[in-house]
């Protein structure tokens, strides 16, 4: 068996890439938060805009787009995969189950918080990419971004959308670290450090958005 | 003390299967577990009744052949602890305990308690070895191995291969007893030849048979009865990247 073959025909080779395209992703966000931060310039958007017209103008951005929607659907297709996979493999379940006991929520939950943060983002792509990408081209993106946030429905929604994203993000960054075989090392402590920030405060980042355009507009 | 116990009756591969409600009297505090089902399982022969089957052996813990499910926890409540080493002090006296067999379809059920782990067996025949002719012992110091190297590689293999694991994971994984095997011979010398081909193909059957992945919940290092550490597995997995991608 040649190398790539029997590296995608494994388990754990699929779930090192389960892990890879989660660690792409993570790194997506901070892409994405780094930009959503100028929404608090008080400029009306102005630098905000200029970010905006970067993406949607220069040529590289295109291929890294469309990397990143190649992420996104390797990372859900997989993501089933391997649950069906792992369903399949306790036919009969337990009548009794105390499994708080032995491992945490987050953990034994992330095929849930996976699938709101994936149906939340259908949503999001379709309010604001697609909106602005092809539907208004011609509206700022400020303007988008105002008119949603000050629907305090909508704050809620991405509010609750953003803890389910925390809660996956909580195990999801260390475990991507532990299928690479690299926790348990001398990076254990860093990796922890890092994924608590990381779960932690990207999110609260993200959240403090739609509260600020709901508080400020 | 007194006990309500709902033990899983299945006659055979085929059977379905149902929880029976027994209750056992008079049992000491420090009773094993395998103790209390010796004796409903007497009772149950004085009434002329099937008596419960469950696997079992040497009941000091060392041979992984006792594994049931009570009350939820892989060898009960107690952590560092098989089955036949959970003592009955453990519950409240008239507690009511769910007792089941080990749940995976690489494990089917044989009778009552009694699941087939042949799985294992399988996986260790697939690269769980050292094909080395042995001669005679040699030389103390002629293969230096480091202090925590061995040291490591004694941990991993204090598996017993009980599949309390498999039981616990909730995708039904196989990959910390997986871990465990390949883990105590890459960290020795005399498991070097072999180590690309060994974590193949124990990992090709392991998913051959059917086991699930791992999602690092860690529950199976949580409810080993001989505490095998996960970073077993973050080495698993360093070997099986050195193996099919370096």
């Amino acid at each position: 068996m040649s190398k790539p073959v029997a590296f995608l025909s494994s388990s754990v080779g699929r779930k090192m890439l389960m892990a890879l395209s989660g660690l792409f992703l993570c790194s997506f966000l901070l892409v994405h938060l780094y930009i959503n931060l100028f929404l608090f310039k008080q400029d009306q958007g102005a630098e905000f805009e200029m970010y905006g017209h970067f993406m949607a103008t220069y040529p590289l951005i295109r291929p890294l787009e469309i990397g990143l929607f190649a992420g996104f659907l390797l990372h859900g297709v997989i993501g089933i995969w391997l649950w069906i996979m792992n369903r399949r493999a306790r036919p009969v379940r337990y009548s009794v189950s105390r499994a708080g006991d032995n491992s945490t929520l987050s953990s034994r939950i992330m095929w849930a918080t996976g699938t709101v943060v994936g149906i939340f983002l259908v949503i999001h792509v379709n309010g604001f990419f697609v909106q602005s990408r092809f539907i208004t081209p011609e509206r700022p993106m400020f303007e988008i971004v105002r008119e949603a946030f000050t629907n305090p429905w909508l704050v809620a929604f991405y509010l609750i959308a953003l803890a389910f994203l925390a809660y996956h993000l909580k195990h999801g960054f260390q475990s991507a670290f532990q299928t690479f075989g690299l926790r348990y090392s001398r990076y254990e402590r860093l990796i922890e450090f890092v994924g608590m920030l990381f779960w932690l405060l990207v999110p609260l980042g993200f959240a403090a958005m739609p509260l600020y355009f709901l508080w400020a507009y | 003390m007194n006990f309500t116990l709902k033990i899983w009756r299945q006659k055979n591969r085929t059977d379905k299967g149902k929880l029976v409600t027994y209750a056992v009297s008079n049992i000491p505090p420090d009773a094993s577990f395998l103790e209390v089902l010796d004796v409903l399982n007497g009772d149950l022969v004085r009434k002329g009744e099937e008596p419960v089957a469950f696997d079992h052996d040497c009941r000091e813990g060392i041979c992984g052949s006792c594994g049931i499910m009570i009350e939820g926890r892989a060898h009960g409540p107690n952590r560092k602890a098989a089955t036949c080493e959970l003592r009955m002090r453990s519950f409240p006296d008239g507690d009511t305990l769910t007792v089941e067999p080990w749940r995976a379809r690489p494990f089917p059920v044989i009778k009552d308690l009694v699941v087939d782990r042949s799985a294992f067996d399988r996986i260790m025949q697939a690269g769980g070895y050292v094909s080395v002719k042995t001669g005679q012992a040699p030389d103390a110091n002629a293969i230096p191995v480091p202090k925590h190297h061995a040291e490591e590689a004694m941990d991993a293999a204090a598996c017993i291969g009980c599949g309390a694991c498999v039981a616990t994971c909730p995708n039904g994984s196989a990959m910390l007893f997986v871990a465990a095997k390949v883990s105590q011979l890459a960290l020795l010398p005399q498991g070097h030849a072999e180590r690309k081909e060994r974590v193949e193909r124990m990992l090709a059957q392991m998913d051959a048979e059917g086991f699930g992945s791992c999602s690092n919940t860690y529950a199976c290092e949580a409810e080993c009865p001989k505490q095998v550490s996960v970073q077993h597995i973050a080495r698993l997995n360093r070997e099986f990247v050195r193996a099919t991608a370096l």
